[in-house]
Formats: structure tokens, C-alpha cells, sequence
């Protein structure tokens, strides 16, 4: 390979490493290796005999990297690791969709237990966060690294090529198109004639001493770039969603009636739920009744409807003034959005306990006449409830959610008050005995079957509780650009064209040579076309008749 | 006669019609031989082509007025849609190649699906409130467009494969290929054997635990595979030789892998007689059907359909998709199988693409990876509904 800056016979100097010269095309001698145009009769005119940085270079560490990444075969190569990658982190569940109703959803038990040995496998090698695991990401980012440097490789001495191409070329780059033909007498009025159609046929057209070099569709040449910058943009914005000024997600649990500081946003907005909906789909509609009794009732809502306010920023200390801001339905695909946040409908709890009320007769009272009633807001629990008539009553024990674990013990199984169970301590009046009580739905425990009161279920009230997604995400503008711009890029270059033809006049005669990137069959119509009713020749497809002596 | 009644003859006169034009596209065959013109038999071909794919239409826009929802809200529906999409791919590059060699192999494979598709649940059923949005029609539709517009590129690809792979010896090859249509034929057992037990009316009712609930499940066809943990309550019927291992997690797992079962035993046995028929291989008794077709004009319409199919799949399945994803649940993305599928998918169609630029991968290799890539996407159809759990159960 040539050392220094290489001067064509033409005049031009190229820089070091290029196959055909910026200006003429003549193949440089001692470069043609480089896009294997040796021994062969048409010249590798993907890159138009550009020098490329990858090709050139390759003494330094950088160049070295600079060409690994360069190559379309180390870009499929990484393509298809992701691809493989991929496929293996839907073996089995991501931790995340571990089904609620497991037995047990912590993923050091749950993979084993399910799926024996193999899940402990992929537990153990972190197949179960395979997606926001570090050797994944670098894999993404690998390929975005060689999307980069693939680009640039191939865009920027071939953008300064086609920005200065001359129509006069040398033979040897025009005879050794893929379409190509020589004709002996051309008159001017024929070339004029030539011209007036490629015009005609909408090519651009640049002349030089009676050379003439007509051109269309460069711009999709850089479709590959373009799509490709479209992809980078969208990893980049991957990369800003990371970041909590670009990204904020939070979930709240909230009950109806309740109101709560929005999370995420400071105590700077409040959200109040007025009522949970949930609707299910009419089973005597003619159109479902078949599908509805198959499979069973079918919900058709999902809504919270709830009011948003904004609160005075709150002095430290002192309770916020609440301003009611918008007062709006949230439901299923149709979130509610305020101030640049959105809030979604993402989950629900039918009839939790809101508060119970509880009577104290005597045990052996029929009647049950109550002696004393207090009431517990299963929301905040309090640890003692001093009452009217005298009785004092310790709440010892709160299971919101009651049930018997493995060893008979009792224990909660969530923290919402589902199935709420207490034990109760109750002190008669003016008494510092207790005497120990466990109630609950449906249950009432007398541990020693020695107690002289009874506390009895006397009122409950019950409530729904609306699961609800609070967000921002401030980098979705960037992921939509970025998809635009990789649509746009992948049709440039996929539904789009670059077709050149070069015309050299040669004594009487003419040199006729043409190129496309794609749709070889469509340009030689333009070329008949063009040449109709003239005697130039019609270009031979020389790839064709290579085809044959094979 | 009421308006459902009407959809449903519409789409069995549409399998109809396309039935009758693979047979005359079948016929145009001995017209090339004797080296006439175009033939009568091809324009009938594919006018009734065109003629049922209408049908076709008819059957989608009566089921949408009478569910008042676009029909592609579960399995039977989305599948037929998919098979009407490779019809429309069809009719799309008929136009432009005239080459009705691939409507003897595209119209079979479309018809198939269509008729796999009607194995399942046929009922008109209401949506479930993350249905419901317009992105429901629009998703859909664009992923079934770019579906059926690559499976366009693995018909044609099969096809290149079996004109170009030598079938005078075994080889590595020819079993690949055997492999790959004996799959078409266990299709057609799963339809054979399904339509056949819906037939006698055969039931047998399954209880299983799911989670901490009782479930019960009504199996169509005899039970060789019950529910896992589950027990029969029908009497007299044959009780199952063994249960569903616990990760199958889509619902009603069991069943479908019972289905599955019996279709690899008919589509077995079919495949069995066929070849006991033929006394050789399909693929070399279909190898002369394709003498008169050129190699590279096969792979240049696989080409084509895939720089088609990959946007608009593009669209549909990651773009689209991402957006509904954010408007109904808060996360344009979420690892979820199905999701995880269509981008295998699209970097499988983007290595394709890739490797097409060099002059080694055109030809056979490339058809070889036409064929796999639309092995990706039924992949994504058919397990990842029947093994994994996720948000796309339904479909």
C-alpha cells in the first residue's frame, strides 16, 4: 500500500489508502486489494473506491479497535450475541413477572422450586435480571460502539467523494462498470439529444469539456447513516432515562376517601381517591354471551376517580394549604396527566377493611347487651382505647391480613387489612387484670375459657383501594426521534436509488457507463430511454456475461 | 341469516377460493412447458385469489361491526389475519413478478394458518379494559402486515430450496428441508385431528389447582397429557398417561401441550403415509414442480419482501407497540416474552439485511435464513403463548 498522499496520472491527489481516485476513478496501483477488485473485471463500487480509515491503518492500538468495529462482520457478530442473549432471558421469568400467586416469590426460592436444577442454575447465573444485567448492557453498548464507528468509517470519505466527482473519467474505472458500452460516431445533436432526456427522466447534470456525468438519487446513499444515527439517538436516550432528572417512577397504594402526598414530587402535589369503579361486561349482551360463559365474567373498567392538589410550599413544619387543581377519571389506557407527570390506573383491591367497631358483653349474656363499644381505624391502630363506661382495652396484637403460617402460628400475610385478627387485652372497670381476647372475621378465642367478657364484631365499614402509577419520563421525546429518524433512514435507503451515468466523449465517439446500488434492472430502462432514437449503444450488464463464461 | 353467520361463510368461502386457486395456479405449470403465453389458468388463479381475499375482508369487517371492536383481539382472530396478510403479500408481489409458481406454495401455507387459526375459541369476546384503545387495531394490524409480508420471503425461500438443494443423495440438507415441511405437515395433523374430536363432540373436564384457586379446564381431545396436579371429574374417558411438568407457565398449559402431542402423532403418521405414497422425500418429489423457475428471481423476491416486511414489522411490533405499551401501562417497554420475541425478531431480520451486503450470503445461505427467520416468528405465535406467561397471553 502507497505511504504518502497519492497523485493520480489525472492531477488529483487522493489520500493515503484509496482504491479508485476521487477524481477519475483510475485504480490506484498497489490498492486494489483493498475492496478485492484484483483479478476480477468490474470494480467493488460500494464505497466507491473511497479510503477508508479501517483499510488503511493499522499500526496503533486505536486503529486496531477502529477497525474491528468497523466491520460488518463483527456488527452482525454482536447482532446475533444479543439475539442469543435474548432468547435466553425468556427461558424462565424475569424476577419481575415471578406470578404473584407463588407460593414464595423470593427468587432464591422461587427458580429452584419451580423449575429444580436448572432454575438454580439460571438463578445463580443472574439470568433471572438478565436484561438490566451489566454483560447485556455492555453488549448493547458494544453495538452501539460499532454503529458509530461503522458509520463514520463508511460516511465521511465517501459524503467528500460524491461532493467532488468529476465527470471525466479514466477508461479503465468506466470500462470496468457493470454497464458499460463504446460507440464510434456520436453527433452533437445526438448528445444533445442524450442530455435533454436524462433531463427529462429527472437526473442531475454536471458537465465538463463535453463530458457528462448524470446523476439521481444520492441522498440514498446515506440512508445507512441515517437509520443508524437513528439508533444511536435511541440508545443515548436509554442512557438519559437512567438518570432521575429524565425518569421518575413511583407506585402508591391508595385507599378511597384517602388523600396522600403524590410520591416523587415532593410534597408538592396531593391526590385524593373519591371512588374506585370497577365494571364488568353485560352478560346478556347477545354478542358475548357465548364467550362469557366459556370463560367466565369479563371486566370492562377499570377507573379511579380522584382530585389532584397543589399544595403551598409547606414551611418545614407546618401543614400545606391544599389548592384542588383538577379533579379527573383514571383509567385503563387513559391516564391522567398533570404538570408533566402522568398517573395510571395499575391496580386495584376490592373490600379491604377500612375500620371495625366491637361490642364488650357478658360471656354469658344471650342478649350480647353491650356494656361498652369502641372502634379501631384498621388505618392507624391505636395501642389503648380508654372508653366510656369504664373499660380500658390494649390492642396486643394487629394481623391486617390473618392467617396460620406452616407451624400453626398466626401471622399476617400482606400488610393490607384484608383479613384483619387482633388480640385484645380487656380491662374491666377499675381493674388491673386483663383478660386476653383474639378476634376475628368469623372468629371469636376465648385462649382460657375463663373470660367474663366477650368482645363481639358490632360494625365494620370496607373500602377499595386503587393501585395507582405516578411518573414522568422526560426522554421519550428523544426514543420517538430517534424511531422517526431510523424509519425515515431504513426507506431512504431501502426504497431509494443512486444511479450515476457517466458519458466521455473519445475522438468521434463516446464511453458509456453506469452504476447503481440497487435495482440494476431499473436503470438500464433509463438508459434505453435515453438513448432512443440515437446510435449509441446500449450498455452491456458485463456482471451477466461474466456469469455465463463461469 | 344474522350478521355473524354471514362473516363466518365469508371467511370459509374465502379458504374456499383459495383452495380452488392454488389448483389452478397448480395448472399453470404445463403451460410453461408448452411454452404458450400467459395461460387462462392464470388469470382465474388469481382473480379467485383476489376474489376470496375480498371474502376475506367481508369476514373481518362484519366481525368488527358485530363486536364492535377490530377483530384481532385473540388468538383465532389475530391468526386469521395473519394468513389474510400473507394473502395480501401475495397478491402485492404477484403483481409485480407474475410469477404464479408462488401462489402453488403461498396460498397452501396461508391456508394452513387460516385453518390452524380456527382451531381456537371462535366466539365474538369482549375486551378487557387494556384492549381497549384504538392502538388495538392499529398494533395489530401493522404486526400482522409485516408478518405475513416475511412469511412472503420464507415461502419464497423454501421454494429456492427445494428447486436448488440436490436431491439425488441424503444430505445434511435435504434433511433440514424434510424437517421443515414435515412442521407444515404436523400442522395439518394439529387440524385433522382437532376439527375431527370437535366433531364427535368429544369432552373431558379437568380440575387443577392455579395458585392458591381450583380451576377447571375442558380438554377436546383425549387427555395424554392432564394439568399439572390436575384431576378428570368427566367419567369414562381415557385418564392422562402423565401431567404437564409445573413450567409451563401460559394459562391452561396442559391442554394446549395435549393438543401439541397429538398433532406431532397425526402429523406423523400424514407424514408417514405420504412418503410411503411418494417413495421419496416431499422435497424431492416437489423439486420438479419448480424446473421453470428461475433461482435468482426467487432470491431476489425474498429479498424484496423482507426490505418490505422488516419496516413495517419495525413499526408494528417494536414502535407501535412501544407506544400503546406507554399509554396503557406506563412503560413502553417491559421485557415481557412476547416483546423479547419481536426484537429477536428484528435483529434477526437486521443480521439478514446485513449479511445480504456481502456476495457469499445471497442464494442458498439467504434462504436458509428466510426460512429460520419465519421459524422466529411462529416461535413467537405458537410457544411463547403455549410455555411462557406473560401480558400477551390472549394472543
Amino acid at each position: 500500500m502507497s505511504k504518502q498522499k497519492i497523485k493520480c496520472d489525472c492531477g488529483h491527489v487522493n489520500p493515503i489508502g484509496t482504491v479508485l481516485c476521487e477524481s477519475c476513478g483510475k485504480p490506484i496501483e498497489g490498492n486494489q486489494h483493498i475492496d478485492g477488485n484484483e483479478n476480477k473485471k468490474l470494480l467493488n463500487m460500494r464505497y466507491d473506491g473511497t479510503a477508508r480509515r479501517s483499510q488503511t491503518y493499522s499500526k496503533s492500538i486505536i486503529d486496531k479497535i477502529w477497525s474491528f468495529f468497523s466491520s460488518v462482520k463483527v456488527g452482525v457478530w454482536l447482532i446475533v450475541l444479543a439475539l442469543i442473549a435474548s432468547m435466553l432471558g425468556t427461558i424462565f421469568p424475569q424476577e419481575m413477572y415471578i406470578p404473584a400467586q407463588a407460593p414464595n416469590r423470593d427468587p432464591a426460592f422461587f427458580y429452584e422450586d419451580q423449575y429444580g436444577i436448572f432454575g438454580l442454575i439460571y438463578y445463580q447465573l443472574g439470568l433471572h435480571n438478565l436484561y438490566s444485567s451489566l454483560w447485556y448492557m455492555i453488549l448493547i453498548a458494544l453495538i452501539g460502539v460499532s454503529l458509530v464507528i461503522c458509520s463514520l468509517d463508511r460516511f465521511i470519505p465517501l459524503y467528500k467523494a460524491l461532493r467532488h466527482q468529476k465527470p471525466k473519467k479514466h477508461k479503465a474505472f468506466l470500462s470496468r462498470q457493470r454497464l458499460y458500452s463504446e460507440t464510434e460516431e456520436v453527433t452533437d445533436e445526438e448528445l444533445e439529444k442524450i442530455k435533454a432526456n436524462l433531463k427529462q427522466s429527472r437526473y442531475k447534470i454536471i458537465e465538463e469539456d463535453g463530458h457528462i456525468l448524470a446523476e439521481k438519487g444520492r441522498f440514498s446513499r446515506w440512508g445507512p447513516y441515517v437509520n443508524h444515527i437513528g439508533l444511536i439517538i435511541i440508545l443515548l436516550a436509554a442512557i438519559l432515562r437512567s438518570t432521575p432528572l429524565f425518569y421518575m417512577e413511583e407506585y402508591v397504594w391508595i385507599r378511597e376517601g384517602e388523600q396522600k402526598a403524590v410520591p416523587g414530587t415532593d410534597g408538592e402535589y396531593f391526590i385524593e381517591n373519591k371512588d374506585f369503579i370497577m365494571e364488568t361486561h353485560d352478560e346478556n349482551d347477545e354478542r358475548f354471551q357465548a364467550a362469557i360463559e366459556q370463560e367466565g365474567m369479563v371486566a370492562s373498567n377499570y377507573q379511579t376517580d380522584v382530585v389532584i392538589y397543589k399544595a403551598d410550599k409547606p414551611l418545614p413544619g407546618a401543614e400545606p394549604e391544599l389548592e384542588p387543581m383538577q379533579e379527573a377519571s383514571i383509567r385503563m389506557n387513559e391516564p391522567l396527566k398533570f404538570d408533566g407527570y402522568s398517573v395510571y390506573q395499575s391496580g386495584y383491591q376490592l373490600n379491604e377493611f377500612n375500620s371495625m367497631t366491637f361490642n364488650i358483653h357478658q360471656t354469658d349474656d344471650a342478649e350480647e347487651v353491650a356494656l361498652d363499644t369502641f372502634t379501631v381505624d384498621l388505618t392507624k391502630p391505636e395501642s389503648e382505647y380508654v372508653l366510656e363506661n369504664g373499660f380500658r382495652v390494649e390492642l396486643e396484637q394487629f394481623y391486617p391480613d390473618y392467617y396460620l403460617d406452616a407451624n400453626g402460628i398466626p401471622a399476617s400475610e400482606t400488610n393490607y387489612p384484608r383479613n384483619p385478627a387482633f388480640v385484645f387485652l380487656v380491662y374491666p372497670p377499675g381493674s388491673d387484670d386483663s383478660e386476653i381476647s383474639f378476634v376475628g372475621i368469623g372468629r371469636n378465642i376465648d385462649a382460657t375459657g375463663e373470660n367474663e367478657y366477650k368482645l363481639g364484631i358490632d360494625n365494620f365499614e370496607m373500602n377499595d383501594v386503587s393501585g395507582l402509577t405516578v411518573k414522568y419520563d422526560r426522554s421519550l421525546i428523544f426514543f420517538g426521534i430517534g424511531a422517526a429518524i431510523f424509519m425515515i433512514g431504513v426507506m431512504q435507503g431501502m426504497y431509494f436509488q443512486h444511479r450515476r451515468i457517466w458519458i466521455n466523449r473519445k475522438e468521434k465517439g463516446l464511453l458509456l457507463a453506469a452504476h447503481t446500488n440497487k435495482n440494476w434492472f431499473g436503470i438500464k430502462k433509463d438508459i434505453d430511454k435515453v438513448i432512443e432514437g440515437t446510435n449509441v449503444r446500449m450498455v452491456d450488464d458485463q456482471q451477466e456475461l461474466d456469469e455465463i463464461e463461469k | 341469516m344474522d350478521l355473524l353467520d354471514l362473516s363466518s361463510t365469508a371467511l370459509y368461502t374465502a379458504f374456499v377460493l383459495y383452495l380452488v386457486a392454488t389448483f389452478f395456479f397448480g395448472a399453470t405449470i404445463r403451460d410453461k412447458r408448452t411454452d404458450s403465453k400467459k395461460g387462462k389458468a392464470d388469470k382465474i388463479a388469481i382473480t379467485l385469489t383476489i376474489i376470496g381475499f375480498i371474502a376475506q375482508i367481508v369476514y373481518f369487517i362484519t366481525r368488527w361491526i358485530v363486536s364492535g371492536h377490530a377483530p384481532v383481539s385473540n388468538l383465532f382472530e389475530f391468526t386469521t389475519f395473519l394468513g389474510m396478510a400473507l394473502v395480501l403479500g401475495f397478491i402485492i408481489i404477484y403483481m409485480y413478478y407474475k410469477l404464479s409458481f408462488l401462489g402453488l406454495f403461498a396460498l397452501p401455507i396461508a391456508m394452513i394458518i387460516i385453518a390452524y387459526a380456527s382451531m381456537f375459541p371462535t366466539d365474538v369476546a369482549p375486551l378487557v379494559p387494556s384492549l381497549q384503545s384504538h392502538w388495538l387495531y392499529i398494533h395489530v394490524t401493522t404486526v400482522a402486515l409485516g408478518q405475513g409480508i416475511l412469511g412472503i420471503s420464507f415461502v419464497v425461500g423454501l421454494m429456492y430450496l427445494i428447486k436448488q438443494i440436490d436431491q439425488t443423495v441424503k444430505s445434511k440438507k435435504t434433511t433440514w428441508l424434510e424437517l421443515v415441511l414435515y412442521f407444515l405437515v404436523v400442522t395439518l395433523g394439529f387440524v385433522i385431528i382437532t376439527s375431527s374430536f370437535n366433531l364427535a363432540g368429544y369432552k373431558a373436564t379437568f380440575e387443577y389447582p392455579q395458585g392458591s384457586t381450583l380451576v377447571t379446564t375442558e380438554y377436546h381431545l383425549p387427555a395424554i397429557v392432564g394439568p399439572n396436579e390436575g384431576t378428570l371429574i368427566t367419567e369414562g374417558v381415557m385418564s392422562p398417561l402423565f401431567d404437564a411438568p409445573t413450567w409451563f407457565q401460559g394459562e391452561d398449559a396442559g391442554r394446549k401441550f395435549n393438543t401439541v402431542l397429538w398433532s406431532i402423532i397425526t402429523g406423523s403418521i400424514l407424514y408417514l403415509i405420504i412418503r410411503v405414497i411418494l417413495r421419496k422425500r416431499i422435497g424431492a418429489a416437489l423439486q420438479p414442480l419448480l424446473r421453470n423457475v428461475k433461482a435468482d428471481l426467487l432470491d431476489e423476491i425474498e429479498y424484496r419482501s423482507v426490505t418490505i416486511g422488516f419496516p413495517v414489522f419495525t413499526l408494528g411490533g417494536l414502535i407501535f407497540a412501544s407506544i400503546w405499551a406507554e399509554i396503557a401501562w406506563g412503560r413502553f417497554w417491559g421485557w415481557d416474552p412476547k416483546e423479547v420475541w419481536a426484537l429477536i425478531t428484528w435483529f434477526f431480520y437486521a443480521a439478514y439485511l446485513h449479511l445480504r451486503l456481502s456476495r457469499g450470503w445471497h442464494g442458498e445461505k439467504s434462504a436458509w435464513l428466510a426460512v429460520a427467520g419465519f421459524g422466529i416468528i411462529m416461535f413467537n405465535l405458537i410457544v411463547v403463548n403455549l410455555v411462557f406467561a406473560g401480558l400477551h397471553s390472549y394472543a
